[in-house]
């Protein structure tokens, strides 16, 4: 199995690593940079549990190589809350109960960030189309439109853009 | 009570789960884990020639390759006696993703390297994926040592109702099938064991750590005292993670012969074969009523498919079937029984509602086919049958099983007044002359089931110590507290909706108060999470040891007082005389005052720290009325769920919030079991929906927006009054859906389609008519 060189930064700290080329960016993630907050749920990228900000797109991280996000930015849900204050997105599914075991949270968190960076402004169907990737089994997906929909009234994305622009 | 229970409060466990710092189990890291990957039996039925791991042995990082021949030893699961499951496949496989070997490596990636080369051969035999070919003359039985494939037969009533049924006016057969469905909670199966000299620590994805610690301990032959089973955040259960899994005691064992930590992460892939399904049961339905739609009789024929072993859960659920086969109804005769039947299929366990959904489901599609046979309004036919709130406790003819507390048409009622049921009669009727604009069907459930599960009696049955819950309450010197209940959530909110309890009863405020649970070295004896128990048993044992602390409290306060106990009042966190407010003492002082013995009474005992066990007197029943209202595209088949309204009666609601998440999900699953959802197999027993590629769960688009509105009846069997409702939506929401689609296609002469209504089923229909 080769291994390969990569530079990635997550959440704004730059490290450098070998990796064998086959080894998928979530357990990069989990495993190497010890950032157990991006889970796994599925093995053919439908859950969407582990989706991460990857140079300030979405991405599943289950379906990159570690090796393609070599130089890549990398936003993780660790990397959300600035200064230790929760997004206006994590803050809004707190508010409006988006969450109950929280096991699809983080990718359902970064997934809607995602959706309010392209469209600040959704309504209940754009928001439905927007997280579709994201499945969920505890809530039945109401509360998390209204998370999503209260974001998008408290500060959208946050400073998500600023902090992570794109390369 | 005080203000907090009821109060729609914003949960204590969501900052750690909104910012990545949760701890499932696969986050927990051991120094010098290593990994186990099973081989699994690509095969449905076979027996096993030989297996050959020198290849996969010899693979870098490989620690070991375990067959079933080299655990000697090792007990297997516990089940139905003379029916255990071996943690891995002895001499034969009997579905597809059984286990037949594992191996442990360095890490994950090189320990499935390893998997891959292991070669097993086999034998085949002669698949039985179904309870049709289960059943077959001639069929070979899959479980040695029987003599067909019907593990267990069972009649619940004295008669088969056929003197009733004969005699009714009229008398419908029914076959209602509720299909093969699977959990899939977000998170796998995981575990982690660490076997040390002092004992066995696992970390595990369970709803029941206390239940585990002692069946490990039993299988190992260890005292309880050696084994700590953590339950740490676990990513969804909905009773599939209630079942004890076979990696739970090969991660142990393993850890016990490396000496190292062993982990085991379940694929999604892996998950859909290796976790307990649900329901998989088939009904056979004879019923008996006159002119006016009132049911005189009932017969009931369960078959339920039981998966290649039997799961010590899964047998027991066709009880619970035949228990709630009355639904909210009055029939005066009620004639249940089951058979459970081994086929070459992944086990079936529990999955939210566990039987109940089953049997409301049955009643409910038998009342609107009695209703379509008279002629009659679905809704009347429900109204003729109700028990009334007046014939409450209704005990049925099924021993102990008594409805405590209910408004059956008081639920409808209240449905009825959040929909225009005639103005939406009227459009169903007008779109059937109009080609441009699809079908409109309205579906109704009036419900019953159980919940608040114990008491004791019952629950023994499924293996468990006791039916009640615990909870133990301890007050700092600052006058916070720290509840440790025997609960195990897993996104059921009990750290929030315990405190609000506690908050209420002590008069502490709600961020003073936190929760421990899950873990067997920390937490008195438990039970778990189960049943629709949390917020009716766990928030009862809660609110009975919170008494016992303020009673207490009330003791140290009236002493530093120097007034009578029963002159005091505790208000806004204080103690003080009543009518005297300014003359009092705080929680923190009496908590401080607590473990000062030279200014207590002689001989108190010190501290606030107090443990109560609850033990309901019976079942709970929550109930409800859900109406559905559907769309059917007449080109696709397509089914579209237009509106869904849910009234619930879950007696106490403590958290307004939490409590509709509650119905919303499982209302949620119920709508998808009804239109999307089943389990397949190919008649060679191959999964024909093994990943979630196949095994399409609802998305966002899928679901529709929920109306809910509640009724209290309060139950009389706990002091909260709570009844339990994380299985409701679930029990509810089939039936309300596929009556709505039958209901859409009525006019076309179409009383019945099968679940999942899926558009190729419906265009067939469709079709089929238009022909």
């Amino acid at each position: 199995m080769s291994h390969h060189k990569i530079s990635v930064t997550v959440n704004g700290s730059t490290s450098d690593d070998e990796v064998e080329s086959r080894l998928l960016l979530v357990h990069y993630l989990r495993e190497v940079r010890g950032l157990t907050g991006t889970h796994v749920g599925c093995d053919t990228s439908n859950c969407g549990a582990c989706t991460v900000m990857l140079d300030g797109r979405t991405v599943k991280s289950c379906s990159v190589l570690a090796v393609a996000a070599d130089g890549a930015d990398v936003l993780t849900i660790e990397g959300l809350a600035a200064d230790g204050e929760m997004s206006p997105v994590q803050q809004g599914f707190q508010q409006c109960h988006g969450l109950q075991c929280g096991y699809c949270t983080p990718g359902m968190v970064m997934a809607a960030t995602g959706l309010l960076l392209e469209n600040p402004d959704p309504d209940e169907d754009e928001v439905r189309e927007g997280i579709e990737g994201n499945l969920c089994r505890c809530t039945g997906y109401s509360m998390i439109v209204d998370s999503v929909r209260w974001a998008a009234e408290h500060g959208g994305a946050g400073d998500v853009a600023a902090r992570h622009t794109a390369h | 009570m005080g203000s907090m229970v009821g109060a729609a409060v914003i949960r204590k466990e969501d900052p750690a789960l909104l910012t990545g710092r949760g701890t499932f189990v696969d986050d927990i890291r051991l120094p010098g884990t290593v990994h186990m990957v099973y081989v699994r039996s690509y095969l449905a039925h076979a027996r096993i020639v030989s297996i050959d791991v020198s290849e996969a042995a010899a693979k870098p990082g490989v620690l070991g390759v375990w067959t079933n021949a080299d655990l000697e030893g090792l007990p297997p699961n516990r089940s139905v006696p003379g029916m255990e499951r071996p943690c891995l496949a002895r001499d034969k496989v009997r579905f597809v993703g059984e286990p037949v070997a594992v191996v442990v490596a360095a890490d994950r990636y090189a320990a499935a390297d390893a998997a891959e080369a292991v070669l097993v051969e086999y034998e085949e035999l002669p698949v039985m994926a179904s309870v049709e070919a289960a059943t077959a003359e001639g069929a070979v039985p899959i479980l040695d040592g029987l003599e067909s494939n019907i593990v267990l037969e069972h009649v619940l009533s004295a008669t088969d109702a056929e003197a009733e049924l004969a005699a009714a006016p009229h008398r419908l057969a029914i076959h209602l099938k509720n299909q093969r469905c699977a959990a899939v909670p977000m998170e796998p199966t995981v575990c982690l064991a660490d076997w040390q000299a002092s004992g066995l620590t696992l970390w595990a994805t369970t709803q029941t750590p206390h239940h585990s610690r002692n069946e490990l301990a039993a299988m190992f032959g260890l005292s309880q005292q050696e084994v700590r089973v953590v339950a740490p955040d676990v990513g969804g259960g909905f009773g599939a993670k209630a079942s004890c899994y076979p990696e739970f005691i090969l991660t142990s064992e393993l850890s016990r012969r490396l000496r190292r930590p062993v982990k085991y992460v379940e694929t999604r892939s892996e998950n859909m074969t290796s976790m307990v399904h649900g329901r998989a049961q088939d009904h056979e339905v004879e019923v008996g009523f006159d002119d006016d739609g009132a049911l005189l009789a009932l017969r009931v024929k369960i078959t339920q498919d039981c998966g290649g072993w039997p799961d010590a859960t899964g047998i027991g659920l066709p009880t619970l079937t035949s228990f709630m086969a009355g639904g909210c109804y009055k029939i005066p005769v009620i004639a249940p029984s089951f058979r459970s039947v081994v086929t070459n299929t992944t086990p079936v366990g529990a999955y939210r509602g566990a039987g109940r959904p089953e049997a409301s489901f049955m009643i409910e599609r038998v009342v609107d086919h009695v209703a379509a046979e008279l002629g009659l309004d679905p809704l009347d036919v429900r109204r003729r049958n109700f028990v009334q709130p007046g014939e409450m406790p209704f005990a049925t003819q099924f021993e102990g099983i008594v409805y405590d507390e209910g408004d059956f048409p008081g639920a409808l009622a209240k449905l009825l007044e959040s929909i225009d049921y005639d103005a939406l009669r009227a459009d169903r009727d007008a779109r059937r002359d109009d080609p441009a604009k699809p079908l409109l069907g309205i579906g109704f459930s009036t419900f019953v089931e159980m919940g608040g599960f114990g008491p004791t009696p019952l629950f023994e049955q499924f293996g468990y110590v006791g039916g009640w819950e615990s909870a133990n309450i301890r007050l700092n010197t600052d006058g916070s507290a720290v509840v440790k209940v025997g609960t195990s959530p897993h996104g059921q909110g009990h750290q929030t909706a315990f405190a609000q309890i506690v908050a209420d009863e002590l008069s502490i405020p709600f961020e003073r108060i936190s929760l421990v649970h899950g873990d067997t070295a920390m937490v008195q004896e438990g039970i778990g999470t189960m049943g629709s128990r949390g917020a009716p048993v766990g928030g009862s044992a809660v609110f009975k040891a919170a008494g016992k602390v303020r009673d207490k409290a009330m003791k140290i306060a009236a002493h530093m007082l120097e007034a009578d106990e029963s002159d005091l009042e505790l208000v806004d966190g204080r103690f003080s005389v009543k009518g005297a407010p300014d003359q009092g003492v705080s929680m923190a002082e009496v908590a401080v005052r607590s473990f000062k013995p030279h200014l207590l009474p002689d001989g108190f005992d010190l501290g606030l720290n107090e443990t109560a066990y609850f033990e309901p007197s019976n079942l709970s029943y929550p109930s409800g009325a859900h109406c559905c209202v559907v769309e059917i595209d007449r080109d696709t088949g397509f089914v579209k769920v237009a509106r869904y309204i849910a009234v619930d009666d879950c007696g106490t609601v403590i958290n307004p919030l939490m409590a509709t998440g509650q119905i919303h999900g499982g209302v949620a699953q119920g709508i998808a079991q009804a239109l999307i959802e089943e389990v397949r197999y190919g008649d060679d027993g191959q999964p024909a929906s093994g990943t979630l590629v196949d095994y399409t769960l609802p998305s966002a688009m899928d679901l529709p927006r929920y109306e809910t509105d509640h009724i209290v009846t309060k139950t009389s069997f706990n002091p909260l009054g709570a009844k339990g409702l994380g299985e409701s939506g679930a029990t509810a929401a089939p039936q309300a859906v596929v009556n709505a689609v039958v209901d859409a296609l009525s006019h076309l002469g179409v009383r019945d389609v099968e679940m999942p209504c899926t558009p190729q089923k419906v265009w067939r229909i469709l079709a089929q008519k238009a022909s």
